[in-house]
């Protein structure tokens, strides 16, 4: 086993996950366990869209206090209704899709999500696009460590790889 | 005490997520017996866990491009 080579520093990896989509967040997932398994550290930093993953309630909520704040919060959605960045079929290809994991035994995005969790990776909230949407602290899940703002994130990322999905 | 991971039917990424879960659960000294698919796993699965500072004791062909990977934590 010589020639294997061990990698002892290895690089921090910051995804910024901007997307809300089922697919966009299948990447962020997929990429954070399989780094966190490979022995880097892993944020993933939640904005705009990709909020709505973090929502404590998985379905169609309105929160907030404008009218607005409520109409977005409750056309999002949570968890359970992020479509296909394609061919989403008003809604149905998500489901579709997971059939499809299932089939082929490749893990599911509830399943990338528990094992996230599992592994230590680090989950942190934009706080601007939580004051725009008018989501507090609470509306989140308990997993998320911390609410940040670009310079907290920029600052924790500087010996990090940074990716945008 | 010797433990079993099959991870035959796992796909990237859970193959890796699989061996560092289990492994994290074990005690210092304690074996565990990985069985894996060639290519991707078998090319990152032991590296990983050298990386962790755990020793990888022997990796045997098996049939059907399998192989068998001991570590020690």
């Amino acid at each position: 086993m010589a020639d294997r080579k061990v990698k002892k520093d290895k690089k921090n990896i910051s995804i910024v996950c901007f997307s809300g989509e089922f697919d966009k967040l299948i990447a962020a997932f997929t990429i954070a366990t399989g780094a966190a398994a490979t022995n880097r550290q892993v944020t993933i930093f939640f904005t705009f869209w990709g909020l709505n993953a973090l929502k404590k309630n998985q379905g169609r909520v309105a929160m907030g206090k404008s009218v607005l704040a409520r109409a977005f919060n409750f056309l999002m959605g949570g968890f359970k209704n992020m479509p296909l960045s394609r061919l989403n079929f008003l809604g149905a290809s998500p489901r579709l899709m997971t059939g499809m994991m299932k089939q082929h035994n490749v893990a599911t995005l509830p399943e990338l999500v528990e094992a996230a969790h599992a592994l230590g990776v680090r989950i942190v909230a934009c706080e601007m696009a939580m004051h725009i949407l008018e989501i507090e602290r609470e509306d989140l899940i308990d997993e998320v460590q911390d609410v940040v703002g670009v310079a907290t994130f920029l600052n924790d990322s500087e010996d990090a790889h940074i990716i945008f999905i | 005490m010797k433990h079993f991971l099959d991870i035959t039917h796992e796909t990237c990424p859970m193959t890796f997520v699989k061996v560092k879960l289990m492994l994290a659960k074990l005690g210092k000294g304690e074996q565990l017996e990985v069985l894996l698919n060639d290519g991707e796993p078998l090319e990152n699965v032991p590296r990983s866990c050298e990386e962790q500072g755990y020793k990888v004791l022997s990796v045997e062909p098996r049939d059907g491009g399998q192989h068998m990977v001991l570590v020690e934590k």
